[in-house]
């Protein structure tokens, strides 16, 4: 795959591969007006890992069909590969790859042949088509179902096919709407690892929308979290997570107990304590390494816990913290992860 | 070759892909003319003078067959509106035009399929076969399946993914069309107002021409009369199609 690669030489933006300046789309059904993304200013530099991350309905698609030309913004403006997303939409259609949150390859169609098409409508020969469709086939482990009936193909076997259509043409920016969704978790590690490995290996800026927390944390470089079509946080996962500081749960024999250990604990300095009944929760920086000297100073004072847990924060936590609400709500298909007790907790 | 000749083309042979692997689909799809044709034929009264009552119903089936294989075409455009796949050819730098017109383009195809299989279908029976006056005419539906064609998929982009707006409108429209122009039974003799449509339905000429050409016979301005309704479908059709393209998103 490297080399075709390096023989595509039209590298030739030098800019940020995303700019958006008050990017805004309002919809109006019925009288009603959805303000589904409200001003946006946005830079992503090229080779950047991007994801979006937000709750349903809080505007991630809407912002990158407007990126990728599907539908005009209301107000504001944004260039991709530096081209204007309503001036020169055939330029940023010819610089980018969409994976959108359906199927891009047709249903009645041979995934090959999809392919195929593909790279002719991005301008390549025919042979160069085949070839191209060939080096995907083999690179993205579809060579078992490369000739079958796209309907007849699983979710992840589609989900790899439609990723090869939005990388025939090597673009410079490849957007993927929850490319994940509808995967089982072990799919979606897999994918997560191949975009990771396509990130890597071609340099090409990726977006990507999820509304899975331990996607963004795992793949992304950098995670935009979206809520009501504005952007709420913006920066790397271990930066926005490092803000919000540990979660040390400690247990105790008695509710008696535990206030005592609250009061015992005030002294630990930018911590927040929460005393539950028989249970106390200590929010502070760098919890993990505190906990052994917390632990001697409250058995010195006599108050024991009977039971310890220090939790890292996610990027749940740091949803709660901006928002007031758990991204997990919205969520149906995940573990219960016990982040109700923590959104009571901060909530309160 | 131009941009867009080259995505039409491109466009094109991608509808075709499944017509070619899957040539029984085709046959399929022309069921209900074929069970006319079945149910009809034997009640067809005999005709003056040695004139076989088929020779008469034949090609107004065939047009039958063009209207219906052209105008379900749009189902599969609103499919793929509802898979995902018609929203990554929007984002691929294809043209908007070339993406109606290569897909009207490809309806020939399967009309062609169809007409021969009916004429195959008659021959053994009480029906003259003009190979020239049939291929005549099937230039002359060609025209005509481009613009159904069209106009299928601007109702299906219309019908933005609703399958029951798209089925109800193409159902509304199909029947009337058939009747008007005059298909299954000659509208002469209607009441008036019958017959003013029939006269304002380009799909009367199409089926007045077919018929003319399928008997051996070359009325020049049958044919012509023929060759211009189905350019006026073909047109609007082109039309319409390519402006609700262009609005797709
Ligand atoms: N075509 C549309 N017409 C009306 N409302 C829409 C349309 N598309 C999206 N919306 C609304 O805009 C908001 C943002 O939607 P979307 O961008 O799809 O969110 P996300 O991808 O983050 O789940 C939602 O309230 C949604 O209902
Ligand atoms: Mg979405």
């Amino acid at each position: 795959m490297a080399p075709y690669r390096r023989a595509m030489t039209y590298h030739h933006h030098t800019g940020p591969a995303i700019v958006t300046r008050g990017l805004t789309r309002h919809f109006t059904s019925r009288k009603q007006t959805v303000e589904a993304v409200q001003g946006l200013d946005l830079e992503i530099g090229q080779g950047e890992l991007v994801a979006f991350l937000g709750p349903n309905g809080a505007g991630k698609s809407t912002t990158l069909r407007m990126l990728t030309t599907l539908i005009p913004p209301t107000a504001g403006s944004a260039s991709v590969a530096g081209h204007d997303v309503v001036t020169a939409q055939r330029d940023v259609r010819r610089a980018i790859g969409f994976v959108g949150q359906g199927n891009g390859a047709g249903h009645r169609q041979l995934g090959r042949d999809e392919l195929i098409s593909q790279g002719r409508a991005h301008g390549l020969s025919r042979a160069d088509a085949r070839r191209r469709a060939a080096e995907l086939v083999e690179d993205l482990d579809l060579a078992a179902v490369a000739d079958r009936k796209v309907s007849s193909l699983s979710g992840g076997q589609r989900r790899r096919l439609d990723i090869a259509m939005g990388l025939v043409h090597l673009p410079r920016v490849l957007f993927l709407d929850e490319p994940s969704t509808g995967l089982d978790p072990q799919n979606r590690a897999n994918l997560q690892e191949l975009i990771r490995r396509l990130h890597a290996e071609s340099g090409s800026t990726v977006v990507l929308t999820t509304h899975y927390l331990e996607e963004a944390d795992a793949l992304a470089g950098r995670v935009v979290v979206v809520d009501h079509g504005r952007v709420i946080a913006d920066d790397t996962a271990a930066r926005l997570k490092s803000g919000l500081g540990d979660l040390v749960r400690l247990g105790f024999g008695s509710p008696g107990d535990a206030a005592r250990a609250a009061a015992r604990l005030e002294r630990v300095p930018d911590a927040r304590i929460e005393v539950d009944g028989p249970s106390l929760d200590l929010r502070v920086k760098d919890g993990s390494a505190l906990v052994g000297e917390l632990l001697a100073d409250l058995t010195a004072d006599g108050v024991p816990p009977s039971r310890v847990e220090v939790a890292r924060p996610t990027l749940d936590d740091v949803f709660l913290d901006l928002t007031g609400r758990s991204l997990r709500e919205t969520q149906s298909t995940d573990s219960p992860t016990g982040s109700t007790e923590i959104e009571s907790e901060v909530a309160a | 070759m131009s941009t867009f000749v080259q995505d039409t083309v491109n466009v094109m042979n991608r509808e075709l892909k499944p017509v070619w692997r899957e040539p029984m689909a085709v046959v399929f799809a022309m069921i209900q003319p074929l069970v006319f044709l079945g149910l009809f034929a034997p009640l067809l009264p005999e005709m003056a003078a040695g004139d076989s009552a088929l020779q008469w119903f034949v090609p107004g089936i065939v047009a039958m067959t063009a209207l219906m294989g052209a105008s379900f075409t749009g189902a599969n455009l609103m499919e793929e509106m509802q898979s995902g796949s018609h929203e990554r050819q929007l984002v691929s730098p294809l043209g908007r035009p070339a993406l109606l017109v290569g897909r009207a383009l490809k309806e020939v195809v399967p009309m062609l399929m169809q007409v021969a299989i009916i004429v195959l279908v008659v021959t053994p029976f009480s029906f003259d076969l003009h190979l020239g006056g049939v291929l005549a005419a099937a230039l002359v539906l060609s025209l005509f399946s481009i613009g159904i064609g069209a106009l299928s998929f601007a109702l299906a982009l219309a019908s933005k993914g609703e399958d029951w707006m798209f089925w109800t409108i193409q159902q509304t429209l199909l029947f009337p069309a058939l009747l008007t122009a005059g298909v299954l039974l000659p509208v002469d003799g209607a009441p008036r107002w019958l017959e003013v449509v029939s006269m304002l339905n380009p799909m009367t000429y199409v089926v007045d021409a077919t018929r003319a050409l399928f008997a051996g016979t070359f009325p020049v301005d049958v044919v012509a009369q023929g060759v211009l309704g189905a350019g006026i479908v073909a047109a609007l059709g082109l039309a319409v199609g390519v402006r609700a393209m262009r609005r797709s998103s």
